[in-house]
């Protein structure tokens, strides 16, 4: 099937992105990158030690992965932009994944502080995927603010709740056609993220469900078979759901009726 | 996940009131439960990391008479000393060497000895070595805090002994930790000056640990609701001597140490747990599982431990009772499917 993504001018042949933190050990998250087929993973610069040693997070990402740099613990633009900066003088390249949150207990991003980073490092050459809460508003100013995508969380970070905000994210797909709509948190089964690609999300980063599962690796599998079906799905364009059963003879078949 | 239990607590929203009542009663049942929703709500949370830190005493010239503490001041056979900076420099190289990322660093209460500008230079060293430097002295004002934050100050961690301010009073003889209200009002300050971490707890044991935990809960909670950016953390030391007939120390057992931690957990899934050397390593290596974030290992309470190799462990501010290296605690980390987290911040205020 010839379906490729493409985000910040570079093809993506897996929809399926992955985090790379709350990994019980670096060798079952290496596997786990492998075994999905993602092609895109993102690191927070907070645990990459500079100085590289043989232990450090990248060692264990395969060759030919994007890596993506998230700005956590960034509590405002400001602060998100000097992790960015930080992250391109080290050579992790220019692929930013904005998170901004001011507020540790729930995690939420901000999304006035989120649009402001957007706007700088977009206009400094990076690709940047902002992490946000589903409005629409926020999403075509993300969009005018030169994201590369747009990445609504489906619940609470960490909560395997799933797509909590189902409605919100729909009329995201629905109107903001000019980047991919990538769904981010609360994705906890498979079949969570198959169900936002069936509803026509672009793509599904997923991490905690993955990193906390018994076998990460075959967890990890599961979870691009979700996203690879949801996708199958919404190409396929799926009958609508009905309400009732459709009746086999019309209550306007009188009309027709001669 | 669970989470009515046994008794009809809803405990994944426990209220103060669940608390108590958890407290106050010997639940077996309970116990068992509250441990399996804790340590499901912290891998949910923090995943099967934990991350690793060591303490790095600079001096230990103490003017507070804190009668259940090795440092006070009255305590003439405690050799006193404070690091200069060159020292400080080489205490740094030594700790880092063993590939720690993360310092935690010391003083006793004096402003004379180890002054606001002392412990500045000293961050300033420190922050060259380490990703994260933590410092846990005594209560300054809001813009020595900030003046410390400029320097590369990440976190702080400042416990308030007890909340039972008669026994707070009692226990505290003479010298500026006397002042009850300048320390609880610490956090405050430390917030507003811009420092994102923030490490509480209370010296359980000095009173019924149930009242003081009631309270540091309360008091995380609303200063929670007042800093949403600010991360806090908990930890629990509990005092080691008990049997001390004159100031009636009280005993805090294993039970009701994990009883904490998991209504800890509970209340605050996402606030970071540390664990100290001074808990024996069979139940360190054991209560990790149940909310515990962060650990210290290879760690020497000595001013200077880290240079002199030798009987680091004696003459601390408290007994060393893991005696592990960095290293081993790793290993160990790993054998119970942790991954050990030695780079876990980046300081972004001076790069």
């Amino acid at each position: 099937m010839d379906d490729k993504l493409i985000v910040g001018g570079r093809e993506f042949g897996s929809r399926f992105f992955l985090g790379t933190g709350k990994f019980g050990d670096k060798e079952a998250m290496r596997k786990a990158i492998a075994s999905s087929g993602s092609e895109l993973v993102t690191v927070a610069l907070r645990r990459i030690d500079l100085d590289e040693t043989d232990e450090s997070i990248l060692s264990f990402i395969p060759g030919g992965t994007t890596i993506m740099v998230n700005t956590s613990g960034a509590r405002n633009a400001a602060e998100a932009v000097r992790i960015a900066h930080i992250a391109r003088e080290a050579g992790y390249g220019d692929w930013i994944k904005i998170e901004v949150i001011s507020d540790s207990r729930y995690l939420l991003p901000d999304n006035q502080e989120t649009i402001k980073a957007t706007k700088t490092l977009s206009g400094e050459g990076f690709v940047v995927l902002p992490y946000m809460h589903p409005d629409l508003y926020v999403a075509k100013a993300l969009v005018d603010a030169g994201a590369a995508a747009v990445m609504p969380l489906g619940s609470l970070i960490g909560s395997n709740q799933g797509l909590k905000m189902r409605t919100l994210i729909e009329v995201l797909i629905e109107e903001i056609i000019e980047v991919p709509i990538v769904v981010d948190a609360g994705i906890g089964r498979p079949s969570h993220a198959a169900e936002a690609m069936e509803m026509g999300a672009d793509a599904v980063l997923a991490n905690t469900a993955v990193a906390d599962a018994e076998d990460p690796p075959l967890m990890a599998a599961a979870f691009a078979r979700g996203v690879e079906a949801g996708r199958m799905a919404y190409l396929a364009k799926m009958g609508k759901e009905r309400r009732e059963a459709a009746a086999s003879s019309p209550l306007t078949g009188f009309l027709y009726d001669e | 996940m669970m989470s009515k239990s046994l008794s009809g607590i809803d405990l994944l929203h426990l209220t103060i009131d669940d608390i108590r009542r958890i407290f106050s009663v010997d639940d077996r049942g309970l116990l068992e439960e509250m441990a399996h929703a804790a340590r499901e709500l912290t891998r949910r949370q923090f995943g099967r990391t934990i991350s690793l830190y060591a303490p790095l005493y600079i001096a230990n010239y103490c003017e507070n008479e804190c009668v259940y503490c090795g440092f006070h001041a009255s305590q003439k056979s405690m050799p006193r000393s404070k690091l200069t900076m060159e020292q400080i420099d080489k205490e740094c190289a030594a700790l880092a060497a063993t590939g720690n990322r993360s310092v935690l660093i010391l003083t006793g209460e004096s402003r004379f000895h180890s002054s606001p500008q002392y412990i500045r230079d000293a961050v300033r060293i420190a922050a060259r070595y380490f990703s994260y430097v933590a410092l846990e002295v005594y209560p300054l004002d809001e813009e020595e805090y900030s003046e410390l934050y400029l320097a590369g100050v990440d976190g702080v961690t400042l416990y308030q002994e007890t909340y039972d301010r008669a026994r707070y009073d009692e226990l505290h003889l003479a010298g500026p930790k006397k002042v009850y209200d300048y320390r609880i009002t610490a956090p405050d300050r430390i917030a507003r000056a811009g420092i994102r971490h923030i490490s509480m707890g209370a010296l359980l044991g000095l009173t019924d640990w149930r009242r003081d935990v009631i309270a540091l809960f309360e008091h995380v909670r609303s200063l929670e609701r007042k800093y949403p950016g600010v991360e806090f953390g908990l930890a629990f030391p509990r005092l080691r001597r008990v049997a001390d007939d004159i100031h009636r120390y009280q005993e805090v057992s294993d039970r009701d140490m994990l009883k904490i931690m998991c209504s800890a957990r509970l209340f605050f899934p996402r606030v970071g747990i540390s664990i100290s050397t001074r808990e024996l390593p069979q139940f360190r290596d054991r209560i990790i599982e149940f909310g515990v974030t962060k650990m210290s290992a290879g760690s020497s309470t000595r001013v200077g431990g880290y240079l002199e190799g030798e009987n680091k462990y004696e003459d601390g501010q408290f007994e060393v009772f893991d005696p592990r290296s960095f290293d081993e605690v790793k290993a160990m980390l790993r054998s119970k499917g942790f991954d050990p987290v030695v780079t876990d911040w980046r300081n972004i205020v001076n790069s």
